[in-house]
């Protein structure tokens, strides 16, 4: 445990969230389910129907019968709740210790909203229901919709998306029928150069050119090669605010009047969000079209890489093409569906991610407009402190305080040592912390992205702090990197092989050689 | 205040501004022009506590009627009421599982890679085919990959999808065509399976796309569909019942290019329609125009097994505006829980399943079409689902029969407008459901349409 090493660190507690206690047993494989299968055993048993036993050839023509089952894995229960509790034991998670991705808001999940969405009242509620039989439902989406307008600043919203690339493309074809309404076929959308690489791919499945405006020294949207890039053939723009940097766009005034100048659209990419929750809204810096990731800012739980949820909020002018059905509340009382008028379509086979909605409508209530603010500025405040306590270690590129998150540079650090940022993330896997995201923002050399979040206590941030300043000075001590170059020894596996994977395609048990 | 994740006391916060030369919260905010803040707070309802918001949650789910013996449902239309064993919702809410984030650092992830590796060979077995990936959102938003992969491999924007594909699905395909500008044509029904006549000879096509059973129930003409991607040098697009699957020959082996389908049949509850999870499958020569994550096996630095997420060059991360999807965050954790449930299951589970769903379904069928004035709109097979006519709209029998206890089924409207089938009552079965439900639904039924 390394002590405190500044008068202002809080003494006495330790960190929460560091995990190096975490009880990963033993050294060898977990067999797949495929290897733990024996030929005729079982774990289900099914429901007892006291219907008439025909045979499948009695209920389907021969000419569709399959002539072998398919195979799967034949295991005892017991075996089967071992082996997932084992691949449990080898998955990192929030509920572990600190998640400090940038850009990705891995901050605590609260269980009462799981327990809530595992309720047979939710959960147990079939989609295509008629409306009287799901009024509580239709009130969850309503009220959700109201509140993520009143945070965003926006008028209308749905909640289909189910991540927040489809909450993109929904964006795109929102700006689409607006322009084309007003009989305009614009061809390009503009994002800058920080931006996530689902911009990009989301404006060429809106049927958008991309066009890349750069970063000005200070980490914003360079406004002269902005102004250059605007005409009449540009449909929008999305930026995110903080951006991947971290910053505020200081600019965002001058920004939305040149865009607005020429009749195009600003899209809002709310990966960002948590930052700035109760401080200002999208809707109030002149953004038309904002996404949401409830997965980030509203704390429901990533999965493992899904499910999300996307929703997308939009001003006034652009309700009238929102996705259809959206829940509504009916004259005199009670909630049923609508389709606006102009609307694009469907996005979702149903309602969208219905239980995750659900947990970001809890989270919502749990926090009210004081406790959605004091996230933010909790959140900035993490990620300003941890980013002064590695001043000196790494560089700071576009040097100023930040918002949720911080981008530092392992530049200096690998030509000193050959220390690079993919050595520093597997060597603090070693030191008991989920790496940083690492090599984005693009623009940034050796880039270390961190996101502390709001969750993380003080102590927590300034262990995370002290690892990264523990790792490079290690490096700096011996002159090279040839240590952590061999990180992470204590994980479950050691560095993977990912260039052998991509050579060599083994997707599935049955193409193993 | 209510923010009960935050940890910070108030005496820590003062020492974490002082470090940092501030003296409030309010001036971590500098870099906001103070014409943008927000003056006042949000308006939003004051925070409470977890106790006050679970009182609030037991009034809104006792607003909802869930199925259950109270509600036997005979609702499916792309979401049914299987069974979901204690083991596999006791597996899958692992919190490891539920609060990972996407498997970046693989050496710490081993677990849900593997999950992912495990399902991605079950999904591939029971389409038929080389390749699945590691999950889509939903059934719709498979269908739109399946189709982007088609074109994108053929060249040809115009696509030829059944009208039997669901029509919720068909809607949203329609939303995103817009965007890389493809030309859908819907292939009209006749007595319930695909006329794929009517668009014989018409020229070059991206993809082909039929619905093994269709949203009708119907097994449809899937033979036909691959004579016309022959004919028309498109990709075969077969949408999966999962379930039904397990009864039928395989969509590979009856010529699918790729196999899509809604997954929530395995393991996952109705959950009012989401998350779900989108099964996407396809040959081992188009792996490289994959949509979304793919796990691979591989080695670690000591020559142990590992895997980990590859071809990440087709991604969009990387690829940016050139990458032909823009999927990042997907349905891991659905993936995870069809794994645990397919485990569960096993070779025979999985066929089990089917069949007494399909039994359920002859039963149904047999007792619902012996009342008065009840008629199929197909003769064509079928296995647990099926479309009926009935002397009152579908709408009234739906709204009439929850007051005895039944979800009588779904009205078929949205996409039927103006065909054989509009208006009729789809009717779905599990393996769940017993003789005696079925016999209660036909009567109460009976009484309905007196």
């Amino acid at each position: 445990m390394t002590p405190p090493e500044t008068e202002t660190h809080p003494t006495g507690p330790l960190p929460g969230g560091r995990a190096l206690s975490a009880p990963l047993l033993g050294r060898e494989d977990e067999p797949t389910l495929f290897e733990l299968s024996s030929p005729g055993r079982r774990a289900s048993s099914l429901r007892t129907t006291g219907l008439p036993q025909w045979g499948a050839d009695e209920l389907v023509p021969a000419s569709w019968l399959r002539t072998e089952p398919v195979p799967l894995p034949e295991v005892s229960e017991r075996d089967l709740a071992a082996h997932f509790t084992r691949l449990s034991h080898r998955q990192y998670s929030v509920d572990l210790g600190a998640y400090p991705l940038g850009s990705c808001t891995m901050k605590y999940n609260p269980k009462v909203c799981d327990e809530a969405a595992a309720r047979a009242g939710f959960a147990n509620v079939h989609p295509a229901s008629p409306p009287f039989l799901v009024q509580g439902w239709l009130q969850v989406l309503c009220e959700l919709e109201e509140m993520l307008c009143e945070v965003t600043g926006m008028a209308a919203a749905t909640l289909q998306p189910a991540a927040g690339a489809a909450g993109e493309l929904t964006g795109l074809l929102l700006m689409r029928a607006y322009h084309a309404a007003r009989g305009q076929d614009r061809r390009k959308v503009i994002i800058p150069d920080s931006a996530h690489g689902t911009n990009p791919a989301s404006v060429t499945l809106g049927g958008y050119e991309v066009t890349t405006v750069g970063t000005n020294a200070r980490g914003g949207v360079d406004l002269d090669s902005l102004r250059a890039a605007l005409d009449e053939d540009v449909a929008g723009i999305m930026l995110t605010n903080p951006s991947t940097l971290g910053l505020f766009e200081e600019d965002i005034s001058e920004i939305a009047a040149a865009v607005h100048e020429v009749g195009a659209l600003l899209y809002y990419d709310g990966a960002n969000l948590n930052a700035i929750l109760g401080v200002v809204r999208p809707g109030d810096m002149g953004f038309d079209i904002v996404h949401l990731n409830l997965h980030k800012t509203f704390a429901t739980p990533h999965g493992g890489g899904g499910p999300g949820s996307g929703p997308v909020a939009v001003s006034a002018r652009l309700a009238d093409y929102l996705p259809g059905p959206r829940p509504v509340r009916l004259e005199g009382g009670g909630f049923s569906w609508a389709t606006p008028e102009l609307s694009i379509g469907r996005l979702h086979s149903w309602h969208g991610n219905a239980l995750v909605l659900l947990r970001a409508w809890i989270y919502l209530r749990l926090h009210g407009p004081d406790g959605l603010r004091r996230v933010a500025e909790i959140a900035v405040l993490n990620a300003n402190w941890l980013r002064e306590r590695l001043r000196g270690t790494y560089d700071l590129p576009y040097d100023r305080p930040v918002m949720h998150e911080c981008v530092v540079s392992a530049a200096s650090l690998e030509r000193e040592t050959g220390l690079r940022a993919i050595d520093v993330a597997k060597r603090l896997l070693e030191l008991g912390f989920h790496s940083p995201t690492v090599y984005f923002p693009l623009i940034v050399e050796e880039a270390l992205m961190i996101e502390p979040t709001e969750t993380e206590s003080p102590q927590t941030v300034a262990a995370l702090a002290d690892a990264l300043v523990q790792v490079a000075a290690e490096a700096r001590a011996a002159g090279d990197a040839a240590s952590a170059r061999q990180a992470p020894r204590t994980t479950p596996v050691r560095r993977v092989d990912e260039a052998r994977a991509a050579r060599r395609l083994v997707a599935t048990y049955d193409q193993r050689p | 205040m209510s923010a009960p994740f935050v940890p910070h006391t108030g005496d820590e916060i003062a020492e974490m501004l002082g470090f940092l030369g501030l003296s409030s919260l309010d001036e971590l905010f500098e870099a906001v022009p103070a014409a943008l803040r927000l003056a006042g707070g949000l308006d939003l309802p004051p925070g409470e506590s977890e106790a006050d918001v679970v009182d609030r949650l037991d009034e809104l789910a006792g607003r909802n009627r869930a199925v259950g013996r109270s509600l036997v449902c005979f609702a499916g239309a792309g979401a049914y009421d299987h069974e979901v064993p204690a083991v596999v919702r006791s597996l899958a809410s692992r919190s490891e599982f539920v609060t990972a984030y996407t498997p970046y650092q693989p050496e710490v992830a081993q677990g849900v890679l593997q999950a992912i590796f495990e399902y991605q060979t079950m999904v591939a077995r029971l389409a038929g085919l080389e390749i699945a990936n590691g999950s889509l959102y939903d059934g719709a938003a498979s269908l739109v990959e399946g189709v982007n992969l088609s074109v994108a491999a053929t060249g040809s924007h115009r696509v030829l999808c059944s009208a039997g594909v669901n029509p919720r699905w068909r809607s949203v395909l329609g939303t995103f065509a817009r965007g890389p500008g493809h030309e859908v044509t819907t292939v009209p029904l006749a007595g319930g399976v695909t006329n794929w006549a009517a668009v014989a000879g018409d020229g070059p096509a991206g993809a082909v796309v039929v619905a093994l059973p269709n949203f009708l129930g119907c097994l449809d003409d899937v033979a036909g569909a691959r004579a016309l991607a022959e004919a028309t040098g498109a990709r075969l697009v077969v949408a999966i019942d999962p379930v039904v699957a397990a009864l039928l020959t395989s969509a590979g082996s009856l010529g699918a290019d790729v196999v899509i389908g809604e997954g929530q049949p395995l393991g996952t509850p109705l959950s009012f329609g989401g998350p779900y999870l989108g099964l996407f499958a396809c040959r081992a020569a188009d792996v490289r125009r994959l949509p979304g994550r793919l796990v691979g096996e591989t080695v670690d630095a000591e020559g142990r097994r590992a895997y980990v997420t590859t071809l990440r060059a087709r991604e969009q991360d990387i690829r940016r505006e050139r990458a032909s999807s823009n999927v990042c965050t997907n349905q891991t954790l659905m993936a995870v829980t069809a794994a645990i449930q397919l485990g569960w299951l096993g070779t025979a589970g999985l066929a089990e399943v089917a069949l007494g769903s399909a039994r359920a379904g002859r039963y149904a069928h047999e007792v619902l079409c012996a009342l008065d004035g009840v008629e199929p709109i197909s003769t064509a097979p079928f296995v647990r689902e099926f479309a009926l006519r009935l002397p009152v709209p579908a709408e009234v029998a739906v709204d009439r029969l929850a007051e005895e206890g039944y979800l009588a089924g779904v009205a078929v409207r949205e996409g039927f407008e103006g065909t054989e089938a509009e208006g009729a009552l789809l009717v779905a079965t599990t393996e769940r459901r017993t003789r005696a439900e079925i016999d209660g639904f036909a009567a109460s039924l009976e009484k309905v349409i007196r």
